[in-house]
């Protein structure tokens, strides 16, 4: 039976790796990803869950023993945060490589030095090119939803590629929200018994991963290149199946809300999402033609997507939980990346906020939406990147 | 207990493998495969058997082998141990094969853990004495005045104890063993298969192409490591130490070789004074004592 809970994100992610029927869980604990795993270890302990949890003694042990358990041939989870995460960076690039189907929660936090427990991407935005399918979520539905989803599409023969399922610290790891933990059977019916493209055997036994001369290793990447466009096309046609399932779509790559008219898009990741949402009510009140699009899923990146969420507004402002040092927000510039070939560009506006758990309320955003409606009207943007409500 | 007739037939290590002539823990991994036979699952950190198994498509392990970052080894075996409960496949024996530099240095801490959380596996450390992958840099088990790259006048430290420091874990087993004594190597592998737990073998495994010494002299070179004490051939099993043939009979001082004729084998210590020679003799002494204290209960 299905069942509606108030809960919050964390104990929500201890409830989707449950209903994933998870068998190996290996973590260890970091603030504010904490009450994940002690969830699960109530779980375990209980006997609600029939999963192997082994209590490492690091988070790049997390990771490791996620990999053995993977390759030798069952479903695991694990989940952490900032410095965990950037522990285990050296086996996020193994799992990748070795194709295994893991899937991660990502509670995020912003990385030191100084010290923050709070909230940004710079934890998770620094894993970008570990070869991992990112998503970013806005409530605490979506991520019991897309634990789900994730399995099926790491699992997918078609991608065989571990997953991270992000959600912003505190802002929805400690925030109690209703959620819908659906019905068991149903759940099963979505998400088959674990697959993977290989096994630790016995009876067939080969080197896994050992050394590959410069002949071979560029298709090993080509591959994951491949499996990457793959679950590209896979995650709209899943998100879309679970609708029609559950009830409960999540935009697939990418969360748009009033996009279809708008001559200013609002383009963020995580709960700035649903801030934006509010956002735009208001501003919609007021006459102006603004919409929000949320990317839901940062890699594989929605590029043609983009471009089509493009060909409407004049204005595209994107708003980073995030900077890459030295250069810009790293959602301004994938969305310029994505827009380079496109003939009849709108202008770009990119906004840092949020940083180390900084509010970033729907107030917020509808200045920086008036800021780029100003800057659309000039028909230019005045400063590459403004780092908003920054004491200076 | 089993002779060196009985040794099973197979081959599980493949010919064409990709070690130095002469290497000692190819010859161990020879006896690792005699000894538990093809039911295993390896994981195996970066070091020199990245190198031995050969490069993809090929391999000379007849057994399922996960390859895995250096320091990870004793975390991955947990979860691959993990698994195999889960799917009912405990009769599988999970091997951790690690290096001297995966063991005591950057995978301690994986390896501890593991050992802590008592996963059900075999852990053995072949111990070259050095970095051999990378070309011989020192580790934490590089003896006292050896040449290595990184130590070209001869390491200033000592040796990291490490099976003592394992034995501290309270683990069920924990062995020394040389491939110059396969017999003795070969049954505390099938004793460890038996006992439920973390079980630990350190295997001192000479390296000709590191120790700079003849290639033909491998099995030489380990046998006066024993002889002359400066690797003792033990035992602890439940706590309790046991010294094992030929090493129970070197307690006396008078029974084994000085130091000396090991250490001038080796090129790696050509450079030692007589005070450099006279220190580590002494040492060994030392340990003697200590295994003597060990053996006969006065301390553990
Ligand atoms: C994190 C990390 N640091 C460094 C290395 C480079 N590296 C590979 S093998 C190795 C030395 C291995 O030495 P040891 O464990 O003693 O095994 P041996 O090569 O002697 O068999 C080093 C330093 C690595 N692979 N990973
Ligand atoms: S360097 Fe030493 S241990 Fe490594 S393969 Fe060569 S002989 Fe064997």
């Amino acid at each position: 039976m299905a069942q509606i809970i108030i809960d919050t994100a964390n104990h929500i992610a201890g409830y989707a790796a449950k209903a994933a029927r998870v068998k190996v869980v290996a973590a260890y604990p970091i603030t504010p990803q904490t009450t994940v795993v002690e969830k699960i270890a109530e779980f375990v302990e209980s006997g609600e869950m029939d999963a192997e949890y082994i209590r490492v003694e690091s988070e790049h042990s997390a990771m490791a023993a996620c990999i053995g358990a993977a390759a030798a041939g069952v479903r695991t989870f694990t989940a952490t945060s900032a410095h965990g995460l950037a522990l285990m960076h050296e086996a996020l690039h193994w799992a990748s490589g070795a194709r295994l189907p893991i899937v991660m929660a990502v509670v995020n936090r912003a990385m030191g030095a100084p010290w923050s427990i709070w909230p940004d991407f710079s934890d998770s935005l620094s894993q970008r090119d570990t070869g991992w399918i990112q998503f970013y979520c806005a409530d605490n539905q979506e991520v019991f939803d897309t634990i789900i989803q994730a399995y099926r599409i790491c699992e997918d023969e078609r991608v065989f590629l571990p997953a991270m399922v992000c959600l912003e610290g505190f802002i929805l790891s400690h925030t109690y929200m209703p959620v819908k933990i659906h019905d068991q059977e149903e759940i099963d019916a979505f998400l088959p018994p674990y697959k993977s493209g290989w096994i630790l055997d016995v009876n067939n036994p080969f080197s896994h991963a050992n050394l590959v001369s410069p002949e071979w290793y560029m298709e090993f990447r080509y591959m994951i290149q491949e499996a990457m466009e793959n679950a590209k096309r896979l995650i709209p046609e899943i998100d879309k199946e679970y609708g029609q399932r559950f009830g409960f779509q999540h935009g697939g790559l990418i969360d748009k809300y009033q996009c279809d008219d708008a001559d200013l898009i609002i383009c963020t990741m995580g709960t700035m999402g649903s801030e934006a949402k509010i956002a735009v009510d208001n501003l919609r009140k007021e006459g102006l033609k603004v919409g929000a699009a949320r990317i839901r899923v940062y890699r594989p990146f929605p590029v043609e997507e983009v471009k089509k969420l493009a060909e409407q507004p004049s204005i595209i402002a994107t708003i980073d939980r995030h900077i890459s040092f030295g250069m810009e927000g790293f959602l301004a510039s994938e969305i310029k990346a994505s827009l380079y070939h496109m003939e009849d560009k709108p202008l770009l506006a990119g906004f840092i906020a949020g940083l180390g758990g900084r509010d970033v309320t729907f107030r917020t955003i509808e200045e920086i939406a008036k800021k780029s409606l100003k800057w659309m009207k000039m028909g230019r943007v005045e400063k590459e990147t403004v780092w908003v409500d920054l004491r200076e | 207990m089993v002779t060196i007739k009985e040794f099973p037939k197979e081959e599980y290590l493949l010919k064409g493998h990709a070690a130095c002539a002469g290497c000692g823990p190819s010859i161990a991994l020879r006896l690792l495969f005699k000894a538990l036979g093809n039911k295993v699952i390896m994981v195996v950190p970066a070091c020199c058997t990245t190198v031995i198994q050969g490069p993809y498509p090929y391999t000379s392990f007849a057994v399922p082998l996960q390859n895995m970052l250096f320091e990870a080894t004793g975390a991955t075996c947990s979860g691959i141990v993990a698994a195999l409960k889960i799917r009912g496949l405990e009769d599988i024996t999970v091997v951790g094969w690690a290096g001297d530099g995966g063991t005591v240095d950057i995978g301690i801490q994986a390896l501890s853990g593991a050992a802590e959380r008592e996963t059900n596996f075999i852990y053995i450390c072949y111990d070259n004495e050095a970095y051999g992958n990378t070309g011989l840099q020192r580790s934490g088990a590089t003896p006292y005045g050896a040449w290595t790259t990184t130590t070209p006048t001869g390491k200033r430290e000592r040796k990291k104890n490490m099976p003592l420091i394992m034995a501290a874990h309270k683990i069920p087993y924990v062995a020394t063993a040389c491939p110059s004594y396969p017999v003795d190597f070969v049954n505390k592998l099938r004793k460890a298969r038996e006992i439920r737990g973390t079980k630990y073998i350190h295997v001192l495994t000479p390296c000709p192409t590191g120790w700079r010494y003849d290639t033909s002299k491998t099995v030489e070179i380990g046998r006066l490591a024993v002889q002359t004490g400066i690797w003792a051939l033990y035992e602890i099993e439940n706590g309790r130490f046991r010294l094992n043939s030929p090493s129970d009979r070197l307690i006396d001082k008078s029974k084994r070789k000085p130091v000396r004729e090991y250490l001038a084998m080796q090129d790696r210590f050509r450079h030692l004074t007589e005070a450099d020679i006279e220190k580590i003799q002494q040492w060994v002494d030392e340990d003697w004592e200590y295994y003597r204290k060990l053996a006969s209960n006065e301390c553990v």
